[in-house]
């Protein structure tokens, strides 16, 4: 269980979370829509303990993130995998030594053990093939799906995604969509998703919260969501520039 | 008035950031050398960085090594013929590479060669995110990266040095024997009879604590860099201007403890 309680966050004196607090529900994914520069990335940056907050608490399994040693928070890291905005590939490894990296750094696994493992979650995410390639002789889309392979590769309790189709054309972002659907149907992770894209979200999530001004101001499953009586909300499914949001 | 001051004022500001500077990187320097004991280290990581600071910065040095071997035979030349002293000409190059050029100019070489790759390197890293995902992954990237890079070069600096040394006597002894026309037998006998290995061991052990002090502070800016393409150039440079301050530094101190 995530709980996130009155997280605040100011970035020179900008005030980017403001007494935020949220409730991810386990086995079930969560999109968080909101705003580019919404603070929705410092939000998930709050959850994996990348980023410390000012003030609030971050509670994993009821464990404060925060209080933790350096050692501790490697241990509870381990539940978690995490798809980063641009892939975050290590650009001077090869598709396959990506995905093969965190069995090299946590499992003491024979070369067939990793090999076999590598290729099944290769296969699950429609790349086998390109295991030999380097992260900057694949295009975006592949990108994605070899950082959603790393991620997923240790089978985390945890997946959070920063925005996975950002940057792909309509299509490709359907293939990811229903990627990050069929991967949960198989490992049935916790996940949080980020994202601006509202038909993607809808198909994806068990739940939708959106974040606003710093705190989130509804959460609601997709129809709720379609129904609502909230003008912001409104206006941002339905992407228009007039209405109560201040730009 | 503003026109005076602002140059002390820059100065001032230069002198404050590098104390602040170097006082994080002390800090970070022992998290660095801390956590060596306590992980298993990576050989293939840190063979291949050794061979990136030594075999491949071989030319580099070498040719770096040669010429100043070759003009420190020609300058000592000219001093040496006034006292009818030109027998002296080895040991004196011999002396001025091992204990001081040697590995200086080594050291400030392979910053320039390899301490700028290391900054930008994991400058680049930790603007695309992938430093983030190495914590992510419970993956220490100080312990990843920046270990193998230190320990690399605090095993290749060295040796590099006492290439760079030989290479430069070899070159003095080219100028002697063959530019100058002078006895090649004294060269070699003179350098027997004047030089003792405190000199080397005295240059080595410099070169230990510079190949320290640059891969500390190239990883350090590395893991600082922020703002885009932009800033992994401010940093690389800065990490290129402070390693080779520190050298130098480092160098005057050493020697006047030393020798
Ligand atoms: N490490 C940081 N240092 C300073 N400002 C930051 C940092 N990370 C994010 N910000 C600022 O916080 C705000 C929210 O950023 P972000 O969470 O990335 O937005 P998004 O919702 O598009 O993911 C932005 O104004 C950004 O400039
Ligand atoms: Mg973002």
């Amino acid at each position: 269980m995530i709980t996130l309680y009155q997280l605040s966050k100011s970035f020179n004196g900008k005030k980017v979370l403001d007494n935020l607090n949220m409730r991810f529900k386990e086995r079930r994914i969560t999109v968080i829509i909101g705003r580019s520069g919404g603070g929705k990335s410092v939000m998930l940056k709050h959850i994996i303990g990348l980023i410390k907050p000012d003030s609030g608490r971050v509670l994993i399994d009821g464990i404060d993130m925060n209080t933790l040693k350096k050692k501790e928070l490697n241990e509870i890291r381990k539940k978690f995998g995490m798809v980063f905005q641009d892939g975050a590939l290590f650009d001077s490894l090869s598709v396959f030594e990506n995905v093969a990296f965190p069995l090299r750094q946590h499992l003491n696994l024979p070369e067939e053990d990793i090999r076999y493992k590598v290729y099944s979650i290769l296969n699950d995410v429609g790349l086998n093939g390109h295991e030999s390639k380097m992260p900057s002789e694949i295009s975006g889309g592949m990108r994605k799906r070899v950082a959603v392979a790393r991620a997923l590769i240790l089978n985390p309790e945890i997946m959070l995604f920063d925005e996975p189709t950002t940057g792909l054309d309509p299509i490709m972002s359907d293939v990811i969509n229903n990627l990050v659907v069929s991967m949960h149907d198989k490992f049935k992770f916790t996940g949080i998703i980020i994202s601006h894209d509202i038909k993607g979200a809808y198909k994806t999530g068990d739940e939708i919260a959106m974040l606003y001004n710093g705190k989130i101001i509804e959460v609601g499953t997709p129809e709720e969501f379609k129904d609502s009586k909230n003008p912001i909300i409104n206006q941002f499914v339905s992407g228009s520039m007039n209405g109560p949001i201040i730009l | 008035m503003d026109a005076i001051l602002n140059p002390f004022e820059s100065i001032g500001k230069f002198i404050l950031k590098t104390i602040n500077d170097l006082g994080s990187i002390v800090i970070y320097m022992g998290e660095a050398l801390l956590s060596i004991p306590r992980y298993r280290i990576n050989f293939n990581n840190l063979i291949e960085q050794m061979i990136f600071i030594g075999m491949d910065s071989f030319y580099v040095v070498g040719l770096t090594g040669f010429f100043t071997g070759m003009v420190l035979s020609l300058q000592a030349y000219y001093a040496a013929k006034v006292v009818g002293v030109t027998y002296m000409i080895g040991p004196t190059v011999t002396l001025a590479m091992t204990r001081e050029l040697g590995p200086v100019l080594t050291a400030l070489m392979i910053t320039a060669r390899c301490g700028s790759s290391m900054a930008s390197e994991i400058g680049t890293m930790k603007v695309t995110e992938q430093i983030d995902a190495l914590e992510v992954m419970a993956v220490d990237p100080y312990y990843y990266l920046a270990v193998p890079r230190i320990l690399a070069a605090i095993i290749m600096l060295p040796i590099m040095a006492i290439l760079c040394s030989l290479i430069g006597i070899i070159g003095g002894y080219v100028v002697y024997a063959y530019f100058l026309g002078l006895n090649h037998v004294t060269y070699i006998e003179k350098i027997y009879q004047y030089i003792n290995l405190g000199d080397i061991y005295g240059g080595l052990l410099k070169s230990v604590f510079f190949g320290a002090i640059l891969a500390t502070i190239s990883t350090f800016k590395g893991f600082e860099t922020t703002g885009g393409a932009k800033g992994i150039g401010k940093f690389t440079t800065q990490a290129v201007v402070l390693s080779s301050i520190c050298i130098l530094l480092a160098d005057y101190l050493f020697t006047s403890i030393l020798f």
